[in-house]
């Protein structure tokens, strides 16, 4: 386009010169209109080019008769609508044609010009630019006829002479359409157009105006919508010019341009757009983690497998807010700001432990310089503020303790009313399978590997859904089915009581050697409780699995079942393990007291030395490791604990690595020289344990919430175990795991698994609040040492560093006249939203009942409609075959009559047709269907009206001719 | 432009309408004739008459990996053999496109899952729908169930095979439906 404009303007400036050369009289007014012509011919040079290129259309439509019918009757309507257009514009325009016409037809008025000559002289000239135009674009074509014109112009300026001018050239015109037949058609519109106007010189009704309105704002739509259309791009190419050109001309030179650009930038800028989401939401997602690695997996193994990962990286989050917590709250101020490692006696490593303190397996084991960091409780000092900052410390460790466990609680529960509320609203599955089989391919996928993954997950899904449906449809005997699970609840009932008897005898005999003392027994008597333990968890779950066969359940509440067993089977686990460290606790707090009583002799003995011996320095410097202390059992628990966290993420690991990749590597390559088929036969490759792995999952958790209060570092251990065997057990199942045999459904969100989770973090703060609570802490060590409890910190902290009134007010505020009717209130403020909610979910539940009901009702009576329908159409074919043949009986008679009148209705029809084209475009089969359908035998005349039938030659003109009327 | 213009006349592109659709317009052409260098021609100022056949289209990276490769190519070729001239090839990007509407994503998904071309999406059209999506790894008595209960769900006039309505009326309300 650029080129072609360029040419055209460089064209321009010359005839400019041209003009300038010869016209010197013009007035600056003139030149200014000049100017304006420049631009109006360019656009009319567009216009031009548009005129050849619809001219090269309609050849190319002459081939399809239809659409040239209808292009020139659009032509027609267009050119009327200009004519509304015209009058539209301005009422003194119109007087000003009136005039026009008047002395195109040779009356002219020269005193009506006088008298209203200021009037009239403004639009006068804008005549003028109408008739410079037209005469510009004609001297283009004729140099000669320019030059013979521009000289009146520069002779006279008179109206009178313009409109002349005006006559002449459009007679001019005229003669040159004979000329040149290329350009004859817009032409001839602008003739026809004159022509109307001077035929039709009286204003347009209002009506017609919005009619031209609507006309023009149905073109833009048109434009607008053709994307939409599913046409063909010819077709498509060919309706968007037409309608353009309507547009431009009726909407004028105004804003088109405009019009288009914005278009254009609008289109732009909505792809951008689209773009910019799309890369948004792959950012958004990419920045989930590991999202890619469990949709991988979940194409391949299913929901159920990924729902652990999801809740394995839910847990990560959870430990990763911990661990800031804890890291940024205890550890670091405690490092930067706390007195340095040596200053005092609990924090260096006593004289005894010194030369094996720095080695590997003291260190692996937690001892030596590790017990004495700030991994540990025992390290914190109980100085009240430290550093420049006046951090308090022991307070921040209280605080940060507590709201560990708030913080998951709050978490927690948050989590499951979210997933309760999803749960709640549910989906409409009306149309589950259709939705699956016509819209699971994404039709972005260029990626081979993504491609398999859709595959699979594609596949994955059918069978997900295959299940439920089979699942949903299954009706065996009930009674078979309820016997069944009541014995194996029986069952299960039985293991369990039996393996909690076990382990509670085998924790009694421990304590019993323990009391003994551990050197006069055998090895197997020092780790019984242990074995038992570890034995238990190992065939437990097999036996539950074996026995959750007899009871036939969908999957997915088996999984379930199996939870909940194992469940309560660890949790005899747990019990063991509390009562150990109890029992652990009150062993250490007796040998702190005896240390306690041993120190003050140690002290007493000390000064009196110091004092008898030089009584000018009382003041010895002992180093702090030689400094007899206490035990610390806080220390001790939370060594405990970090130790329980290696060794079973170490056990975890290692059964991993054995129980599955090398179980595959043997499977896998064993198989080329074995007996019998190693893949398909007995040991083949593993499934995925999703019951063992959550479990193992939420236990460890519940060892992180009891331990942090003693061991800071837990969540930072705990984090770096998530992350590594998110890892490693994505890597393990892609390699060496095989998707279940059946593979349901699970949400990814399960309130299963967050259900338990609860249940453990429960049952784990509890003996970390008893602990708190009940136990004084150590004399020597710890943030708290001195105290008696250590919520003291709290009392301490509101009696010295708040106001008087804060602490009285918060001593009424706990008085218990005041918390237990506070307790009570919200109780009964459980109690109403409860009850609320629940009507609230019943009400809800009824709803949708209705709703399906009334789907299926819906449904039924569409089907029934169908039925009736069709039924009817049969009935009607047979009738109207019979009619048919009564008909050609009439025929037959009436032969010579219709013969005659056939032209004379065709004619007519057609003529009928032309005027209001209301008649639906009748396709084939359609037709046959009247045919067929018109009933009873018929008179000459009725055969008039529906005969399209039986006249088959003249229906094929109408079947033409109607469509394109149809268009507008 | 310069560019352009060796490929189109100037009516041509305008035809195209918006400017701006020019480089788009001419890339895909860059599209087309790449794909068959000695077949398409530069120059299409005087609109020659060449078609491309399937074998070549469905070798697109973006049709390599969709399952319903050639249905597509077949749905949007006039003849129903597969090949696309250039108008057809500019029809299906501009389907495939994510500008373009939802009813006429639907229009084509039709045609694209009508396999025998009968306007009716059929059992055999549903099986064979299935079998490319998952690659036929479905047992047969799996595939008969799905097609059964997806029929049984969208139809709504109890014909046993869904219609344009029935299609419409279903994937109208599917939440994947791009939208």
């Amino acid at each position: 386009m650029p080129r072609d404009s360029l040419i055209t303007s460089e064209d321009d400036i010359d005839v400019g010169l041209d003009l300038a050369g010869e016209d010197e009289v013009f007035s600056s007014n003139e030149g200014h209109e000049r100017e304006r012509h420049r631009g109006k011919r360019r656009d009319g040079d567009g216009e031009k080019k548009k005129r050849k290129k619809r001219r090269r259309k309609g050849a190319h439509r002459a081939e399809e008769g239809e659409d040239e019918v209808q292009t020139r009757h659009e032509r027609r309507e267009r050119e009327k609508r200009r004519r509304a257009k015209n009058d539209q514009e301005a009422k003194g325009r119109e007087r000003d044609e009136e005039e026009r016409v008047q002395t195109t037809s040779g009356k002219v008025a020269k005193t009506k010009k006088n008298i209203r000559n200021e009037n009239t002289r403004r639009r006068v000239e804008e005549e003028e630019v109408e008739v410079e135009e037209r005469l510009e674009k004609r001297k283009k074509k004729h140099g000669s006829a320019k030059k013979e014109e521009k000289k009146e112009d520069e002779g006279k300026q008179m109206v009178k002479e313009k409109e002349r001018e005006v006559k002449k050239k459009k007679h001019k015109k005229v003669v040159e359409t004979s000329s040149e037949q290329e350009t004859s058609e817009e032409e001839d519109d602008k003739e026809e157009d004159s022509k109307d106007e001077e035929m039709r010189p009286e204003c347009l009704t209002p009506e017609e105006l919005e009619k031209l309105k609507e006309a023009v704002d149905e073109r833009k739509k048109l434009i607008q919508s053709l994307r939409g259309k599913p046409w063909p791009m010819k077709k498509k190419l060919v309706t968007l010019r037409e309608s353009q050109e309507f547009v431009e001309k009726y909407e004028g030179a105004l804003g088109k341009g405009k019009g288009r650009k914005l278009y254009a930038y609008k289109v732009m800028m909505t792809k951008k757009w689209m773009k910019f989401q799309r890369d948004f939401e792959n950012f958004k997602t990419a920045c989930i983690p590991w999202e890619m690695k469990i949709k991988e997996i979940e194409s391949h193994f299913g929901s159920s497998v990924a729902s652990y990962f999801i809740f394995l990286r839910w847990m990560y989050g959870i430990n990763m807010i911990l661990f800031g917590l804890t890291f940024g709250l205890v550890m670091v101020p405690e490092a930067l700001m706390g007195r340095p490692y040596g200053s005092m006696p609990r924090k260096t490593v006593p004289r005894s432990e010194e030369t094996s303190a720095m080695d590997f397996a003291v260190l692996w084991d937690f001892g030596g310089y590790a017990q004495y960091s700030v991994l540990f409780y025992g390290f914190y000092n109980n100085q009240r503020a430290i550093g420049w900052l006046k951090f308090r410390m022991p307070l921040s460790y209280f605080l940060v303790g507590v709201g560990t466990v708030a913080y998951s609680y709050m978490v927690v529960i948050r989590t499951m009313a979210r997933n309760a509320n999803e749960s709640g609203v549910g989906d409409d599955n009306s149309f589950n399978f259709s939705w699956k089989m016509f819209t699971s391919w994404d039709y972005l996928i260029g990626n081979p590997e993504t491609a398999d993954n859709k595959f699979a997950s594609i596949t994955t899904s059918f069978k997900e859904a295959i299940l439920e449906e089979q699942e949903s449809h299954k009706d065996d005997n009930i009674h078979l089915t309820r016997f069944l699970r009541v014995l194996a609840n029986f069952l299960v009932l039985c293991c369990l009581a039996g393996s909690g008897y076990l382990i509670y005898f085998v924790v009694r005999r421990s304590q019993k050697f323990a009391l003994d003392g551990l050197e006069n027994h055998t090895w197997w008597e020092r780790n019984e409780v242990n074995m038992v333990m570890s034995l238990l968890g190992m065939f437990c779950p097999m036996l539950f699995d074996v026995i959750s066969t007899l009871e036939n359940y969908h999957p997915r509440v088996a999984l379930q079942w199996q939870l909940g067993r194992i469940f309560a089977l660890f949790l005899g686990n747990l019990y063991t393990f509390i009562i150990a460290l109890m029992d652990e606790i009150n062993l250490k707090r007796e040998e702190e007291k005896i240390v306690k009583f041993n120190i003050t002799t140690w002290e007493a003995s000390l000064y009196n030395g110091t004092i008898s011996e030089n009584s000018t320095a009382p003041s010895i410097t002992i180093n702090p490791a030689d400094v007899p202390r206490g035990p610390c059992w806080e220390t001790m628990v939370g060594q405990e604990f970090v130790r329980l966290i290696i060794s079973d993420t170490m056990t975890t690991y290692i059964t991993l690595l054995i129980g599955d990749f090398l179980r595959a590597v043997l499977v896998r390559f064993l198989n080329y020289c074995w007996c019998w088929d190693l893949e398909a036969g007995f040991p083949s490759y593993s499934e995925f344990d999703v019951s063992g792995n959550v479990l193992g999952l939420i236990f460890n958790q519940g060892m992180i919430w009891m331990g942090a209060f003693y061991a800071p570092c837990l969540p930072a251990l705990n984090v770096l175990r998530l992350h590594v065997s998110m890892y490693l057990q994505c890597w393990a199942v892609m390699c060496c795991n095989v998707p279940q045999e059946r593979v349901f459904k699970a949400s990814g969100s399960n309130n299963f698994y967050m259900a338990m989770l609860l249940v453990i973090l429960f049952l784990s703060t509890l003996p970390a609040i008893y602990t708190i609570v009940t136990i004084p802490p150590s004399f020597d060590c710890g943030p708290f040492s001195g105290k008696n409890r250590m919520f003291d910190v709290i009392h301490e902290t509101l009696e010295s560093d708040f106001p008087a009134w804060f602490s009285k007010v918060f001593s009424y505020a706990s008085n218990p006249g005041l918390v237990l009717p506070f307790i009570l209130l919200m109780v009964l403020a459980i109690y109403y939203l409860q009850s609320t909610s629940k009507s609230y979910r019943q009400a809800n539940v009824e709803l949708k009942k209705k709703l399906q009901t009334q789907n299926e009702e819906n449904k039924k009576k569409n089907k029934r409609a169908a039925l009736k329908a069709q039924m009817d159409l049969e009935e009607a074919r047979k009738a109207a075959s019979q009619a048919a043949e009564e008909q050609k009986n009439n025929n037959a008679s009436l032969q010579g009559q219709e013969a005659d009148e056939e032209e004379n209705y065709v004619s007519s029809h057609r003529l009928y047709h032309g005027k209001n084209g209301r008649n639906p475009p009748p396709m084939n089969g359609d037709r046959q269907l009247l045919a067929s359908r018109a009933p009873g035998p018929r008179t000459y005349h009725h055969g008039n009206h529906g005969a399209s039938g039986y006249l088959p030659g003249f229906s094929e003109p109408r079947m033409c001719r109607v469509p394109s009327l149809q268009r507008h | 432009m310069g560019n352009k213009q060796t490929i189109f006349t100037d009516e041509q592109l305008d035809a195209y309408q918006v400017r701006l659709v020019c480089v788009f317009y001419s890339r895909l052409h860059g599209r087309y004739h790449e794909l068959a260098p000695h077949l398409v021609p530069m120059d299409y100022t005087n609109e020659p008459d060449c078609k491309l056949p399937l074998a070549l289209i469905v070798n697109m990276p973006e049709l390599k990996e969709n399952p319903f490769r050639n249905r597509i190519v077949e749905s949007f070729s006039e003849d129903g053999m597969g090949n696309l001239s250039f108008n057809e090839f500019v029809d299906m990007f501009s389907v495939l496109s994510e500008m373009a509407p939802r009813e006429l994503k639907a229009i084509y998904a039709f045609k694209i899952y009508d396999f025998n071309v009968d306007n009716y999406l059929c059992k055999e059209d549903l099986e064979k729908t299935l079998n490319k999506l998952t690659k036929e790894e479905l047992t047969p008595e799996e595939v008969q169930l799905v097609c059964e209960k997806a029929i049984e769900e969208a139809d709504l006039d109890g014909d046993n095979k869904l219609s344009f309505a029935d299609f419409e009326n279903m994937i109208t309300r599917a939440p994947d439906f791009l939208r």
